[in-house]
């Protein structure tokens, strides 16, 4: 049902929308989606952290540019190779660092983070360097071009729903359940029986995966990419948009997408003022709910309601 | 010979940098067991500052050194007493991403009150270079070597020998106990962060007179620091000090031997090699003995 309602929404807001800007805007909140979804799958569910995974959104992108742009690959044959470039890369991390925990992990992931940055700057040959790599195609299927904004638009956000839907499907199986027991402690879980590394590797995979194909559907949308768009600050900005909408949650990952998409755009407003208002709406959320807007606004509305008396007291989430 | 002293030289100077910064990260870290993203930004803050006395307000250097790590520690304590005290939940990812946040702001605050343009500063002092067997050490790099030891030795004084240096180790191994004992926690805390951003902040004031500052300074060293204090061991002084010292002349051979684009992957591998080997650090113990 909420999948009817969110796929009514971006076909309404496809179809009503007509200004390229929102479009384009739209579109990007998509991408951002699926870089939320993917790490809050690791982060949310299994409780591990990554600073890196503008690594992983930023191979994906590279994989398909170089093949399609020095190659002539077609695109549709450059994406399995991205997403198995990505997969073996993640796999290959995700071996010994996943022996590690908490900060260790998140430095880990970091320090692997900024060597892929450096690699995508100092591999000019390939990559370009540091002034990016131009002529990337846009995709075609068939009569269907997607150089067309809404159309595109429309796939993005297809396979962003697809991901929500199968991420969703995947949390309430027994791998779902066995993740948060992860979560909540590793040694418990371990205990009853789950292999927690091997767990904790797929999910790594599997969330480096979608950063890929958010990686490739950024580098046809934009045709040029450049190292900046992968560095740390971009890795820090998938965890807060992670962290703003909610861990644990499909749908707060959208939401923090959406905010942290939108947010950086109206705050133009401010033009000097920018970097500080950001800087204090991030301190300020964390302050007041660090719980994410997802749940936070949830928690307001129902106390809202409880206030009015229209529910009983009950026990608050 | 000459050229191998040379690289050598001038990875020292800039590791001495780097371990003032890890030093900053490693005290905060030992004693909240907290890490501070925002350390970067009052490197920043430290360098510019000093410019800004010393070169505009005209005060002798002594007095814009002072002045300069004084504004740096109130910045770490307002970020103390007012985004970390007000979390109800400490959560690690919850402070993590506050700290973010402040750096995003104070590289905001930055820009605005330095502009965006780089700003240079004269050595501490005019003597001549040193020849040493045909390698030039700049008195800069004295300063700098100096000024690091005089750190880490003042800072192992402070907890072998003050009441408050040995109260916040208290806090360190347990804050429960400690305030138990009467020691004031919350203020132990808000005292760890001003020194912690202090030693940015003399991280700042040294590294000046080596590069030109801008505002988006802090990134770079802040992780170049972070990246010390992970490969000497997190919550250990002389950790810091020696993987800040490996971590700059690593890199000075790095450039000086393979490329000078692969600089700032070096200090990433070192570090995936470090957790991979020896998740600790070189330095660190076991989490009891954390200074």
């Amino acid at each position: 049902m909420r999948y009817l309602i969110l796929m009514a929404g971006v076909l309404a807001a496809g179809f009503g929308l007509s200004s390229p800007y929102q479009i384009q805007l739209l579109t990007f909140i998509g991408i951002n989606s699926l870089l939320a979804l993917g790490l809050n799958m690791l982060m949310g569910y299994a409780g591990q952290i990554s600073l890196g995974h503008a690594a992983f959104f930023g191979l994906g992108a590279y994989v398909t540019g170089v093949l399609t742009a020095h190659f002539h690959w077609s695109p549709w044959l450059a994406l399995p190779v991205a997403i198995l470039l990505t997969a073996a890369a993640a796999f290959l991390i995700a071996l010994p660092l996943l022996e590690l925990s908490g900060f260790y992990l998140g430095m880990g992931t970091l320090g692997f983070g900024m060597i892929g940055y450096v690699v995508f700057r100092q591999w000019s040959s390939l990559t370009g360097g540091d002034s990016g790599l131009v002529g990337i195609p846009s995709l075609e299927l068939g009569p269907l071009s997607f150089a067309d904004a809404k159309n595109y638009l429309f796939l993005v956000w297809a396979v962003a729903l697809l991901c929500i839907f199968l991420c969703d499907r995947l949390i309430h199986s027994r791998i779902g359940r066995a993740l948060r027991a992860i979560h909540d402690s590793e040694r418990a879980a371990s205990s009853m029986g789950i292999d927690t590394g091997r767990l904790k590797v797929h999910i790594f995979v599997l969330s480096a995966v979608m950063a890929a194909i958010a990686g490739f559907l950024y580098a046809h949308l934009v045709s040029f990419i450049s190292p900046g768009s992968f560095d740390f600050l971009v890795s820090i900005r998938i965890v807060t948009m992670v962290v703003i909408g909610g861990m644990a949650s499909v749908w707060g990952a959208l939401l923090g997408a959406s905010v942290m998409t939108i947010l950086p755009e109206t705050l133009t407003v401010f033009t000097e003022y920018e970097m500080i208002v950001y800087g204090l709406i991030m301190i300020t959320i964390m302050i007041v709910i660090p719980q994410g807007l997802f749940r936070g606004i949830l928690d307001i509305y129902e106390r809202a309601r409880f206030r009015t008396g229209s529910i009983p007291a009950g026990p608050q989430a | 010979m000459q050229e191998f002293l040379q690289y050598i030289f001038s990875g020292i100077t800039n590791g001495a940098v780097y371990a003032v910064i890890a030093l900053g990260f490693s005290m905060l870290y030992g004693s909240t067991g907290l890490i501070n993203f925002a350390q970067g930004e009052f490197v920043m803050i430290g360098a510019l500052s000093l410019i800004s006395l010393w070169k505009g307000v005209n005060l002798p250097l002594p007095l814009a050194f002072a002045g300069a790590v004084a504004i740096t520690a109130i910045a770490g304590a307002m970020l103390e007493r007012f985004a970390i005290r007000s979390v109800k939940k400490p959560h690690p990812i919850v402070l993590v991403i506050i700290t973010v946040g402040a750096s995003i702001l104070l590289r905001g605050v930055g820009m605005l009150v330095w502009g965006k343009d780089s700003h240079g500063s004269p050595s501490f002092s005019d003597h001549a270079p040193y020849d040493i067997l045909g390698a030039t050490l700049l008195p800069q790099s004295l300063w700098i070597l100096v000024l690091t030891l005089g750190v880490v030795l003042g800072l192992h004084i402070f907890h072998k020998r003050f009441l408050t240096g040995r109260a916040m180790l208290a806090c360190a191994i347990s804050t429960k106990a400690a305030g138990i004992v009467g020691i004031p926690t919350e203020k132990m805390v808000l005292l760890a962060f001003s020194m912690s951003a202090a030693m940015g902040g003399i991280g700042g004031v040294l590294i000046a007179p080596l590069s030109m500052s801008s505002f988006d300074m802090g990134m770079n060293l802040g992780l170049k620091g972070f990246c010390a204090a992970m490969i000497g061991g997190l919550g250990s002084s002389w950790g810091a000090v020696v993987g800040g010292l490996l971590l700059g002349v690593l890199e000075a051979l790095g450039v000086g031997f393979l490329s000078s684009g692969l600089k700032d992957a070096a200090a990433f591998v070192l570090l995936l090699l470090i957790l991979y080997f020896r998740p600790s650090g070189l330095l660190g113990t076991a989490s009891v003995q954390r200074f």
